[in-house]
């Protein structure tokens, strides 16, 4: 088994709120979890859950409350923690007077690399994230995309065992985001442990190993995706397109959505043939025929439900 | 050693650079050459009084308007742009990130203040035809509006620790005036004859930093020479206080939560 | 909770920075010697001109004259005692420091007394403590303190004696003029010089004077005129006791026992007289009563 990659226990942030800064607010309450050595780790809730604030304590930005961590067995206190991980913030933003290439070798500096290693790493973690031909281009020209893919480079750049990203998808059309899912598959290749937030739920399903849960500063659930949420399909998805002219047939007219052209319709596994005998009637053309499993985000969108309902009966005032 | 805080003070200078900081210098020539050719009328006497002592004195205002306005903004600019978060994740102390920072801006006033100097040495040879052995006290004189930039740059990274870059204005504006005048507001609290007001007139003249020290435009003017044993102890001064400040900004950063 | 860091820099902090004060604050007293001595070498007030400096002082001007008055008092003290000490900055210090602030009425005061005073205690410069208090007279047409300093100025050290009683007739019309003033200007019209107005004029001085200089200064000369006409009144009974006896007394205690004195005379130091070779009463070496210089007594 040996050392967990990270070992979080009881971490707690308060904040303290309102104009006399009397209140406060846990932003984050008593989370334990590991993640082990090798692992690509989803740290999922939706936005205002803690996720962002966990990762500041790890990165000490922000101090704990209550409560410890470690990263490889060194304490989260400890400054040379730091050499063993990378870490991109959400929406990063870079010195925008400097260029790629300066970005990246200011802090491969950091760390002390002489002078031709550093050249080395800067170049080879540039191609790498396929900025190879924007070095020199000053980082105040750089799209969001770009911003990201630097972002990225800066994480890596001196090979950490743990690489935290903070929401790495976000704000990126869907070539940016293949492009970052490739980088994290190839880092989880290397063997390194991959810690990201998100609240792209399909992303974390196809990435992750293993996934936790956040709602409102608590810990929901950790375990395989597939553990979350049972596997047992509940229900059948039909595509199809109606003939010109023809009306959707009475049966499926009150449950069929309709996008477009096209129509989808739930329907019970027992059910299938049915629907199916019933569009071929009327000469309708089938797309596509999907089994439905519940997702991460059915998971999800239950949990957030049942905490709004908690939260209204008894009035309470999370603001 | 930590190299640390030398990066992270060649990067500030960079940006200061590239912020086109020092084309302030532009104007500090405009200023010396229109100088130098009005005073050129008067004779060389008066003419050197006044090229030494409005040179000096533009060093020394260029010098500290540089040092507040960009010391302020040293650690809230790149909390505000978030720079920081990807600086913090790396093996870096937060007192060693201050120390860069602070180096980076000495380093960016030193390099301003010395093309300054030639300026005015270009000027004063223009002027009067040569150099004269006296004229070493120009060099003592800028050196000490050095040690007093330092220790400016110092009191305004302090407060920009905790606070915005107005209010840090307004606190290191308002030492270093208590700091010109600190030996006055000493002896006005002994003029009240009220043993409390005293103590604590005195008390205040020590915690102060005394800026009045670093004066040495007038002496320079005259061509005076300025005691070497003072140089020393201007420069232990000014070391000891900025050593002070950087400490007292380290505890304060180093508790503090970054939003 | 802070983090290990946080805790270790507030530590070195909270040992570190009163140690550097302490450091800090004994370069300062080094810094502030090597200066002073500087300074006494060379004191320069760069800019002399009151007008000028009012407009730069933009709007500011009331602070500057106290911080003016401030240094021409550091001044004074610092200098008062020096051998051939001529005090050649007091009168820019105080020019500029009414030129600031023309209503600052102890400058004038202080300006009276020590511009005017000859050394090694003032500047010996009446003319100009003159040309200051009129100025203040103009300034400041209602206080009558400033028309008193002025006849202070033309009866004690100036000798014109009409001035003198002008200018306490003056003060006495002004409001809240004391009844002294109408007595010094009747006093002075009749009399000229007299124990009697010199008196009054350095008492008022001493009971009114809020700076301890000037009170210290208005207490020697009350003190010296005291031991004046204690010595004149010695003289006289050394006169008699010569007719009497045939020579001048030695010591006072000859006049006591002789039964001339009712007791043995003492200065306003509490040391009693003695009498010179020549006959004539003095101060005992030993007393720390100043006598004003010889032309102030007046004529028998």
């Amino acid at each position: 088994m040996g050392t967990p990659a990270i070992e979080i226990e009881g971490l707690t942030k308060d904040y303290a709120v309102g104009f006399w800064r009397k209140r406060m607010r846990r932003s984050l309450d008593n989370l334990t979890l590991q993640v082990q050595e090798g692992e690509a780790f989803g740290f999922l809730g939706p936005n205002g859950a803690g996720k962002t604030t966990t990762l500041k304590l790890l990165m000490s930005l922000i101090f704990p409350t209550a409560g410890t961590a470690r990263v490889r067995g060194r304490s989260i206190d400890n400054v040379r923690m730091h050499r063993e991980i990378g870490y991109l913030p959400e929406q990063p933003y870079f010195y925008d007077y400097l260029t790629a290439r300066e970005l990246l070798d200011y802090y491969a500096r950091l760390f002390g690399y002489p002078a031709i290693e550093r050249r080395q790493r800067v170049t080879r973690f540039l191609e790498h994230v396929g900025l190879a031909d924007a070095g020199d281009v000053q980082l105040r020209k750089f799209s969001k995309g770009m911003l990201q893919r630097v972002g990225i480079a800066q994480a890596i750049i001196h090979d950490p065992q743990v690489v935290f990203l903070d929401e790495p998808m976000s704000g990126l059309d869907p070539v940016g985001r293949r492009e970052v899912r490739d980088i994290i598959l190839d880092l989880k290749r290397q063997g390194r442990t991959v810690f990201f937030s998100t609240h792209i739920l399909s992303d974390a399903e196809m990435l992750c190993d293993r996934v936790a849960v956040l709602l409102g500063g608590k810990l929901q659930g950790v375990g395989a995706p597939g553990e979350i949420v049972s596997m047992e399909v509940y229900g059948m998805e039909i595509f199809f397109e109606m003939r010109a002219g023809s009306s959707l047939p009475t049966a499926l007219a009150g449950h069929a959505a309709r996008i477009g052209e096209r129509y989808r319709v739930e329907v019970q596994e027992e059910q299938l043939y049915s629907a199916l005998e019933q569009l071929r009637s009327c000469e309708a053309r089938i797309l596509s025929v999907t089994p439905l499993r519940p997702t991460l985000e059915d998971y999800f969108l239950k949990l957030v439900a049942r905490d709004k309902a908690a939260a209204h009966p008894a009035g309470e005032s999370a603001r | 050693m930590s190299t640390i805080p030398g990066v992270v003070a060649i990067n500030t200078f960079r940006e200061a650079v590239r912020d086109r900081v020092l084309y302030n210098l532009i104007f500090f020539a405009l200023m010396m050459i229109s100088a130098s050719i009005l005073v050129g009328e008067i004779s060389i006497g008066i003419s050197r009084l006044v090229i030494i002592n409005l040179g000096l004195s533009a060093i020394s205002i260029f010098g500290l308007i540089m040092a507040i306005f960009i010391g302020v903004g040293l650690v809230s600019k790149e909390i505000e742009k978030r720079t920081l978060y990807t600086l913090l994740s790396k093996p870096v102390r937060r007192w060693e990130f201050l120390v860069g920072k602070f180096g980076g801006l000495l380093l960016t006033l030193t390099v301003n203040t010395a093309l300054m100097t030639l300026g005015l040495a270009a000027a004063l040879f223009y002027v009067s035809g040569n150099f004269l052995r006296a004229d070493v006290s120009i060099l003592v004189a800028v050196y000490f509006i050095l040690l007093e930039l330092a220790l400016v740059t110092a009191l305004a990274l302090f407060f920009s620790c905790f606070s915005s870059p107005m209010l840090s204005t307004l606190f290191t504006l308002g030492i270093y005036v208590a700091g010109i005048f600190s030996k006055d507001i000493r002896d006005i609290g002994i003029l009240t004859l009220n043993p409390v007001m005293q103590a604590a007139a005195r008390v205040l003249y020590y915690v102060l930093p005394n800026f009045h020290n670093f004066n040495a435009i007038t002496a320079a003017a005259h061509g005076e020479s300025i005691p070497v044993s003072l140089i020393w102890q201007n420069t232990a001064y000014a070391g000891l206080y900025v050593a002070l400040v950087l400490i007292g900004a380290s505890a304060v950063f180093s508790g503090r939560n970054l939003k | 909770m802070s983090g290990q860091s946080h805790t270790r820099s507030l530590g070195f902090a909270l040992i570190a920075i009163p140690i550097l004060f302490l450091a800090i604050a004994w370069l300062q007293t080094r810094i502030d010697v090597e200066t002073r001595t500087i300074a006494q070498q060379k004191e320069e007030l760069l800019l002399r001109s009151g007008p000028l400096l009012k407009k730069l002082s933009l709007g500011y001007d009331s602070l500057l004259a106290d911080i003016y008055w401030t240094r021409a008092v550091q001044y004074y003290g610092g200098r008062v005692g020096n051998a051939g000490e001529k005090f050649e900055l007091l009168w820019p210090l105080l020019d500029i420091t009414t030129s600031l602030d023309p209503k600052l009425i102890v400058a004038y005061r202080f300006g009276a007394i020590f511009l005017s005073e000859p050394a090694p205690m003032g500047a010996d410069r009446a003319d100009l403590a003159v040309e200051l208090v009129k100025r203040g007279v103009a300034a400041n047409p209602d206080d009558w303190r400033l028309d008193s300093d002025l006849g202070f100025l033309y009866y004690w050290h100036l000798k014109n004696y009409p001035e003198a009683s002008a200018a306490y007739l003056e003060a006495s019309k002004k409001k809240d003029g004391p009844v002294l003033m109408k007595m010094m200007a009747a006093e002075v019209a009749a009399k000229g010089n007299s124990f009697s107005a010199s008196t009054a004029i350095w008492s008022e001085i001493y009971d009114t004077a809020q700076d301890p200089a000037v009170k210290k200064n208005a207490f020697q000369h009350l003190q010296s005129l005291q031991a004046q006409q204690d010595l004149l009144a010695l003289d006289k009974y050394a006169e008699d006791y010569r007719r009497r006896n045939g020579r001048y007394p030695t010591t006072t205690r000859e006049l006591y026992e002789s039964g001339v004195l009712s007791g043995v005379p003492l200065d306003p130091a509490g040391i009693a007289y003695i009498f010179g070779s020549d006959g004539k009463a003095q101060l005992d070496p030993n007393s720390s009563v100043i006598l004003d210089k010889p032309s102030k007594r007046s004529p028998r």
